[in-house]
């Protein structure tokens, strides 16, 4: 057996990256299926022991008197030998051509799922051992089900000991197709299904000559065509606040940015107390050079221009892309607990750097991940998967973990211990939308990138609003027709047209118009995620209720000020509404019987006085095809698919 | 971001933690170049700053210029250093010759327990890491100790999504490890980087150079000619051979550095 690293070639679509951070690969599978075998393969294959590693195991073996195993590379603990079982997870370098790895050999034994999660938690990718003679087992769906609920999405399946079948084209393709159709019923496509004999080395760094029938990539080479995680520097911002430093004259703000980006005079808006401030300073120390921005992954220590209360677990965002808050959170969770969780039990949840004390409210559903029925139950056991609603006193800033993994998943503590984990499942944040909380979304299988490509331009909404009078309507109508006119898809939803059907139902009081617009805002981001451009006309006189429409979709949301003021409208009064306000004939009118709240910050304001409609409707139309259009390199990224 | 960023940032993250988390808290300072990483990341987390006690538990056996640096060191950085001994033993000409898990023991874990415990420490910094060596390979990054500072490697709290085990009950205490992901080369990628000092015992003089520093009898020195950090990194680029082997105390038996950790070693 040579010790040295095996020659390979690598294929032209795996990229070399020298200095880049080691890719986490978690290695699990049932008990006995050959984790550890395989593991010791690889590092011997990729010339990552250390000189004398194996001849001295070999010694050790001889000194006991027993066969030399390749698992014994990994189990460097001498109680391990003697369990003959993986115990703990350990974490083991090697690198290939193409980029560094750290695996994390999980034990399958059932009592260490705790082990396997506090690796599998942080991989990029994994492989899923199963054993040819013996087939999928009850840890082979576990492990699965546990790596899709984490949040894993490249797993490759090393179909191992293929030697005991003697390479048996026909058993290979049975287990594949087990375990297939398990992973293909929870969501995951398995990236690869790869045969293998770790003990012979088949498949391992090279394809062997005992599978001529297959045609896939070896195991190093599956891994090398693995993507590496990146930072979450797309999605909205996200800085957990750690710690508040007062060790000299500044007063620092400390946490990691766990997504998005933030600069120097960004105003901040810090979860849930909702104070806001300008980011003054980011601070460094030593040879750092000063910085101005910074963004996901990075340690960071900020001040602010003014003195507003913050403290650990405040969430800093931007505005406008705000986390979620609500007293209740729905999660499917991962009992470690020695005892069982139970509906009434009081719990102590950490998501991110915040605490609460949480109550669970209802177990929805236990989950059985052998055959992925549902059950009943009041309390779920050690090592089982269910769906549970918690409850706290405070509200719990956060995201579902769809759209914000880090603020999306939680521990539970009890006593003194992890006893769970949990990734939150949605947020019946909204009262109306708990109320309909047993709807499952369905996923589009076109999306929204397909839809702008096809179309030329991104879907959205343009929200209109301003006093009656200010010229929505008119301005909306006009720019419709323009854009039409040049292929855009493109529809207005205007005030009185929606009240004749979908708010027909509807008066003028403030709940009645807050329903009004909850309706349309909602009918709004519906034509927007159908890809088309939807421009609306309501005078959504109350702050609130826009926001309401914002945080449905934020990215597709823009709110344009028609800021025409009152005197001038009232001189237009184009429809004699104003003359019948001021007589008493309409109560709640806005600008006379009601309020009208500006908005503090709009995504623009068209300023009508004094200009023509044919120029605020150039000014709008300049906005929508900046914010809309697709770049040359976005429409040619997408020829390119 | 590259890879060393991304250590320096989740270590500070750590440090940060155990800051915030634990009342008392203290960092180990071996004087070793892994210590010396860690020192700095301190300062880096705290801008400038050292918050907390740097113990260096001394064994009368480490070699002299170890002690020169920390002193020199120490009063350059203004550390709030503590220095503690096992004078019992010392007293009682502990030594090598007693076998070396024995003086280890008595020298450095006991010396580390009476520090911890006649300060009340319930939560001490060690600059570990997994690439070191098998055991420690299995180590978590909040490590929880019994109250006789036993290790109890075969049930480890879960830790994952940097959620750390703060709870836990009077009397036990916590070892938190920020280096715990860090590789010896990643850490003398980040000397260079940072441009940390060092003890010049590191770089070869003669051919020969060394690669782990502890007590002058039990630490050996490896045939090199790296006399510069830039040379050791390529040196480490290439070499097989392991890091501390040149610790004498952990091939006293096959089990000796398990032994050893399980009792409350670093």
């Amino acid at each position: 057996m040579s010790n040295t690293a095996t020659a390979r070639k690598i294929s032209p679509e795996v990229s070399v990256s020298q200095n880049a951070s080691p890719m986490k690969i978690v290695v699990v599978g049932h008990v006995d299926h050959g984790k550890s075998t395989l593991v010791g393969r690889i590092l011997n294959e990729t010339g990552a022991l250390p000189e004398g590693k194996v001849e001295y195991l070999k010694e050790v073996c001889d000194k006991r008197g027993m066969p030399f195993e390749w698992a014994f590379v990994m189990d460097a603990l001498q109680a391990e030998r003697d369990q003959g079982i993986t115990i703990d997870t350990a974490q083991i370098r090697f690198r290939t051509e193409a980029r560094p790895y750290v695996i994390i050999d999980a034990p399958g034994h059932k009592e260490f799922l705790k082990n396997m999660v506090s690796g599998a938690a942080s991989a990029e990718a994994a492989v899923l051992v199963i054993d040819a003679h013996e087939g999928v087992q009850e840890q082979s769906r576990r492990h699965g089900y546990l790596l899709h609920l984490l949040g894993l999405r490249q797993i490759a399946v090393a179909v191992n000991k293929m030697d005991l079948v003697d390479f048996s084209q026909d058993r290979f393709e049975e287990v594949k197709a087990e375990i297939v159709a398990y992973l293909n019923s929870i969501g995951v496509e398995p990236t690869y299904v790869i045969p293998v004999a770790a003990r012979s080395g088949a498949n391992i760094a090279s394809i062997a000559a005992e599978t001529p029938w297959y045609t896939g990539p070896s195991v190093l080479g599956a891994l090398d065509r693995f993507e590496p995680a990146k930072p979450l520097t797309d999605l909205a911002l996200r800085l957990p606040v750690q710690d508040v430093y007062k060790f000299d004259e500044r007063r620092i703000i400390a946490g990691r940015i766990e997504s998005g980006r933030l600069k120097v005079g960004d105003t901040l808006v810090f979860s849930p107390s909702g104070k806001m401030a300008k980011i003054a300073t980011i601070e460094t120390w030593g040879n750092s050079l000063a910085s101005v921005s910074a963004g996901a992954g990075q340690s960071v220590g900020i001040t602010l221009d003014e003195q507003i209360f913050v403290e650990r677990g405040n969430v800093a965002s931007l505005e406008h892309h705000l986390p979620h808050q609500s007293h209740d959170l729905k999660a499917r969770v991962f009992w470690l607990g020695r005892g069982p969780l139970k509906v009434g039990s009081r719990y102590k949840l950490k998501l991110a750097t915040a605490e609460h004390v949480v109550d669970v409210v209802a177990i929805e559903r236990v989950i059985d991940v052998e055959d992925l029925a549902n059950h009943q139950g009041s309390e779920v056991a050690r090592n089982a998967v269910a769906e549970v609603v918690f409850r706290a006193k405070s509200p719990i800033a956060h995201d579902s973990f769809v759209d914000n993994p880090r603020l999306g998943r939680f521990v539970l503590v009890e006593g003194y211990d992890i006893v769970g984990g949990g990734v939150i499942a949605e947020t019946p944040s909204e009262e109306a939308r708990s109320r309909s909380s047993h709807v499952t979304v369905v996923p589009h299988k076109v999306d929204s990138e397909t839809r702008a490509i096809a179309n030329g331009h991104r879907g959205g909404v343009v929200w209109l609003t301003g006093l009656s009078g200010a010229g929505k309507s008119t301005i909306a109508m006009e720019v419709e027709r323009q854009l039409f006119l040049k292929g855009w898809q493109v529809t207005v939803l205007d005030g009185d047209n929606v009240r004749t059907g979908l708010c027909g139902d509807l008066g003028f009081s403030d709940p009645d118009r807050a329903e009004n617009i909850r309706r349309v805002g909602e009918v709004a981001h519906l034509f927007a995620e159908a890809g088309m451009v939807v421009v609306t006309s309501f005078i959504s006189p109350f702050r609130a209720d826009r926001e309401k429409v914002r945080a449905i979709n934020p990215d597709a949301f823009h709110e344009v000020f028609v800021a025409t003021g009152l005197n001038e409208c009232e001189r237009r009064d184009p429809k004699g509404l104003y003359k019948k306000a001021r007589a008493g004939e309409i109560s709640y009118f806005t600008g006379i019987g009601s309020a009208y709240e500006a908005p503090a910050l709009p995504e623009l304001a068209l300023a009508t006085e004094g200009k023509s409609v044919d120029e605020s409707v150039a000014d709008l139309l300049r906005y929508i095809e900046n914010a809309f259009s697709l770049s040359a390199r976005e429409q040619a990224n997408g020829w390119g698919l | 971001m590259n890879d060393l960023d991304a250590l320096e940032s989740q270590s500070i993250y750590i440090l940060r933690e155990a800051f915030n988390r634990l009342d008392k808290i203290a960092m180990l300072w071996s004087i070793g170049k892994d210590s010396n990483v860690m020192l700095w990341l301190a300062r880096k987390a705290f801008f400038g700053h050292v918050p907390f006690p740097v113990l260096h538990v001394d064994t009368k056996h480490k070699i002299p210029e170890m002690i020169e640096f920390r002193d020199r060191v120490a009063k350059e950085w203004n550390l709030p250093l503590i220095v503690g001994e096992n004078t019992e033993a010392l007293a009682a000409g502990m030594g090598p010759h007693n076998g070396r898990v024995e003086c280890c023991t008595a020298l450095k874990t006991e010396g580390l327990k009476a520090l911890l415990a006649s300060h009340g420490f319930t939560g001490v910094i060690a600059g570990i890491r997994r690439d070191e060596e098998g055991t420690r390979a299995k180590e978590r990054v909040f490590s929880p100790r019994n109250q006789s500072a036993e290790w109890d490697f075969k049930d480890q709290p879960p830790e994952f999504w940097d959620q750390f085990k703060t709870d836990f009950a009077p009397g036990t205490h916590l070892r938190i490890h920020p280096l715990l992901a860090w590789s010896e080369l990643d850490v003398w990628r980040y000397i260079e980087r940072e441009n940390i000092p060092m003890v010049d015992l590191y770089f070869a003089r003669d051919g020969r150079r060394y690669r782990s520093l502890g007590c002058a009898p039990c630490t050996g020195s490896v045939a090199s000619t790296a006399s510069t950090v830039a040379e050791i990194i390529e040196e480490l680029e290439t070499t097989k051979i392991s890091e501390r082997s040149g610790r004498a105390q952990d091939k006293e038996s096959e089990d000796a550095f398990e032994r050893l950790r399980a009792g409350g070693y670093m």
